[in-house]
């Protein structure tokens, strides 16, 4: 495969990469070029091998087969991030800042002025302040990295990157954890980085911010290179065909009409926790309920309070049409109440061990006999898990931080689904997963909600709130400022609700 | 160059299984390798006294390294086990029992079960310490130690507490009478040991505690009650030393304040060197025993020998803490470059 570049521009290019580990191939002859001063959106299912490539891209990896040219000659990139040297910075998802050290000493890791042998602070700090200011970024040079936002922190990294001279910056899914507020900022930051000639790769799942901010689009699918477009040639619906390579006009489920009449499972009335002031709603059988609103607007603190895993101060919460006083999270699960969470790293799997654990680790008591842990029945619950929920590893023993985002959500929720319960809160359901898993997702929610399980779907995703739930309850800072049913459920209302522009009367 | 990567790629994956089986079988081959090298000093170390004497004097660090195993593996970490069994073997010598009940058994039985609710509640206050007081088990354990050790001090008063006579003759078979030709303290050690194995590998607690020590976090989220299974393994600790200071009474019939020194080094190394990752979340029961079996096999074979010193134990032993810990750490290593 010849591979067109409009040479004079390029700053790296990728030739005919492939790449495996040991056996697995998972990169097939893939080839991408960054130019100056472009943004360049790489974009895959999960799995499709976007992550290996900006790795051998970024020297972290070595390509099995397949050149790296750097302004036109091939190279071999210093591996482990000394590539750095050579203008590529490539920024991880879980960002690399010294948490309790300050954004100055952050900046100048490992390469602090000195004078006199001495630290020369003042000129250190001077030096950020004038990154700090020309990125339009309002935190002080002194502030603690721990006491930033995510977006904040993110932008301390693109500062560390453009301090040391990054002329290629490659990101791996840097809006994922931001508010649409804080992207806009962010893709300011990329706009002005962009037009000083820097070269940036960026993976996102959101196709509609890759249209909305990149030059050109490369897509691959299942390690092949799939296609390299200018983006104005492309829809987030073309793009989302091409890296699914399939239609995906049913991406959300047939909605069942909710029974209105069903009985309410859960009650909630005046709840007050940590973050959330007199929260009241109720929950019927077999009904998808969304929870929507700002990132920090109560909606997690809510089922981490109903489900034990953060104290109750007052309110008064009813299961079944009983009352219930405070729970632990083992009384809740017990009568069937099940909290996802949104943070599968930290909160929801444990990364270094194998599947088996992981699945039951919630559902533990249901294994136990003669107590001791029926190896057997784990066994079986792994391969049913496995196929119920379409969970791909290379291997069974695979530990599971090395599958993929995707096929862990499928995970997380199969574990969840292993105590069988009748009320599952699903926090973010789809955070960080491709398209295809998505739609997987999806329909196991409807499933679910088909067979009489009620389902709340905690979701910054307006789309998926709006294309699964059929009632919606919108919150701002801490208190439920409305409940949408039926044609109410629009994006416009949401937010307007959600902004604190409109605001029912609730009883 | 790029057939190399591919080479270096295999090498590194060859190095990998070599290693994870390295890893499984690396104590038990170095406890091997301790035992030939012991033979061939001095062909009496496989003489059946000696490996008799060899299992006995292990099975105070081994039954002791075993609750540690269970700390360590959800995470935290307990460096008072040493000063408890001194301020157990302390309290059970001063039993004054001797007068109501006399010098028979009785008493005798008196002092175990004062042993191992002792044992019970200066683990529970480690445990409580840590999980309810919210304070890091070095520390409280830190502070445990010091507290436990100027108790048998102060019951000393800065001397030595000895052991009844008569009690001493009824107590002595504990640990010098065998059965089915092994002495009780390894019947004992086997005993925690199987138990210890069932019970972290086998039941739904051990596996909490590995979930515990591997992140605190998902495990609150699986419905996992945190503070109670944290406090249960230093509880189960505060039992081992109990049953560890139960069958060493009797060995010296003394207690004072330098019983029971570096005992917890000892457990912790023996812990370490078993394979039982020290920031938690991996723990193997059969490594922890053949860790201490390895310990004290140094120990023997220095008595055994001129070639070096004997007052080189220490130095020999945390040789071989070193070496098993490096050994680890490039299999880690190994482990993520695969991942990469």
């Amino acid at each position: 495969m010849s591979v067109k570049t409009s040479a004079s521009a390029a700053i790296i290019e990728a030739v005919n990469i492939s790449k495996s580990f040991g056996p697995v191939p998972v990169l097939f002859s893939v080839s991408m070029d960054v130019r100056e001063g472009e943004v360049h959106a790489l974009i895959g299912e999960n799995g499709a091998g976007k992550s290996t490539l900006m790795k051998i891209l970024s020297g972290f990896h070595d390509p099995t087969s397949g050149q790296i040219r750097l302004d036109g000659r091939q190279t071999a990139l210093p591996p482990n991030g000394a590539a750095e040297k050579l203008g590529i910075v490539l920024i991880h998802q879980e960002l690399n800042l010294a948490e309790q050290m300050t954004v100055e000493e952050n900046v100048f890791l490992g390469r602090e002025k000195r004078s006199n042998g001495f630290l020369d602070r003042a000129a250190m700090r001077h030096n950020v302040q004038k990154y700090l200011d020309e990125i339009g970024l309002d935190i002080a040079p002194t502030d603690r990295i721990s006491d930033l936002t995510i977006a904040q922190k993110q932008m301390v990294e693109i500062v560390k990157a453009v301090s040391r001279n990054a002329r290629i910056l490659i990101m791996d899914e840097p809006t994922a954890v931001l508010t649409e507020e804080e992207t806009e900022v962010f893709f300011r930051q990329v706009q002005k980085l962009k037009e000083s000639g820097v070269g940036i790769v960026f993976v996102s799942h959101k196709l509609n911010e890759v249209k909305a901010i990149a030059d050109r689009v490369t897509i691959l699918r299942d390690g092949q290179w799939i296609d390299t477009r200018p983006s104005q040639d492309l829809t987030p619906d073309t793009m989302a065909q091409m890296m699914v390579g399939r239609e995906l006009s049913d991406l959300y489920p047939p909605m069942n009409e909710a029974d209105v009449d069903a009985e309410l499972v859960l009650e909630v009335k005046n709840l007050r926790a940590p973050g959330i002031d007199t929260v009241s709603f109720g929950l019927r059988k077999g009904e998808i309920l969304g929870f929507s609103g700002l990132i920090g607007s109560g909606r997690t603190a809510v089922f981490e309070a109903i489900c034990g895993l953060t104290p109750i101060e007052s309110g008064e919460i009813k299961l079944f049409g009983r009352d219930t006083g405070p729970m632990t999270v083992a009384q809740a699960r017990d009568v069937g109440l099940a909290y996802l969470t949104k943070d599968r790293k930290e909160k929801g799997l444990l990364l270094d061990k194998k599947m088996r654990p992981n699945l039951t680790l919630f559902a533990l008591p249901k294994f136990v006999r003669k107590f001791s842990i029926d190896r057997k029945a784990e066994d079986d619950a792994l391969a049913r898990a496995i196929r119920r929920f379409d969970v791909r590893a290379r291997d069974a023993d695979i530990v599971v931080g090395k599958l993929s985002g995707g096929n862990q959500q499928k995970l997380l929720l199969a574990k969840i689904m292993e105590c069988d319960p009748k009320i599952v809160i699903i926090d973010e359901p789809t955070r960080g997963i491709d398209v295809g898993t998505k739609q997987q997702i999806y329909h196991f929610i409807a499933a679910l909600a088909a067979e009489g399980v009620s389902v709340v779907v905690i979701s910054s995703e307006m789309p998926e709130i709006i294309g699964i739930c059929h009632r919606v309850v919108v919150m701002r800072e801490g208190h439920i400022t409305g409940i949408l049913t039926g044609d109410h459920i629009n994006e416009n209302e949401i937010m307007r609700y959600a902004a604190g522009l409109k605001r029912e009367e609730l009883l | 160059m790029t057939m190399m990567t591919a080479s270096e790629d295999n090498a590194a994956k060859s190095a990998k299984r070599f290693s994870v089986d390295f890893k499984t079988l690396g104590p038990a081959l170095a406890l091997l390798i301790l035992c030939i090298i012991g033979f061939l000093l001095n062909p009496a170390f496989v003489s059946e006294g000696n490996l008799t004497n060899l299992l006995t004097r292990s099975a105070f660090i081994g039954i002791i390294a075993v609750g540690a195993t269970f700390v360590i593996t959800a995470g935290g970490i307990d460096l008072s086990v040493g000063s408890m069994a001194a301020a157990i073997s302390g309290v059970m010598i001063m039993n004054n029992a001797v007068e109501t009940l006399g010098t028979g058994v009785p008493t005798v039985l008196l002092g175990c079960g004062l042993a191992i609710l002792l044992g019970i509640g200066a683990g529970w206050i480690n445990g409580a310490l840590t999980t309810k007081g919210k304070i890091e088990a070095f520390i409280v354990t830190l502070g445990t130690m010091g507290i436990y050790r100027s108790l048998v001090t102060y019951f000393a008063d800065g001397g030595t507490l000895s052991l009844n006579f008569e009690i001493r003759g009824t107590y002595r078979p504990v640990y010098y009478d065998s059965f089915l030709g092994l002495p009780f303290p390894v019947w004992v050690f086997i005993g925690v040991a199987i138990c210890g194995w069932l019970l972290l590998n086998r039941t739904a607690f051990g596996r909490y505690c590995t979930a515990i020590g591997s992140n605190e976090a998902v495990a609150k989220y699986s419905a996992i009650n945190v503070d109670r299974v944290k406090t249960l393994t230093y509880v189960i600790q505060g039992l081992c030393v109990s049953f560890a200071t139960i069958i060493y009474v009797p060995r010296l019939g003394s207690a004072s304040a330098s019983t029971g020194v570096l005992w917890e080094l000892e457990a912790i190394a023996a812990v370490i060197i078993g394979g039982t990752v020290l920031k938690g979340g991996y723990g193997r029961i059969g490594g922890t025993i053949l860790g201490a079996l390895i310990l004290t096999t140094i120990g023997n074979i220095l008595n055994f020998t001129d070639v070096i010193s004997n007052y080189l134990n220490g130095t020999m032993q945390g040789l071989i803490i070193i070496v098993a810990v490096l050994l680890q750490r490039s299999d880690w290593k190994l482990g993520k470059s695969g991942k990469s």
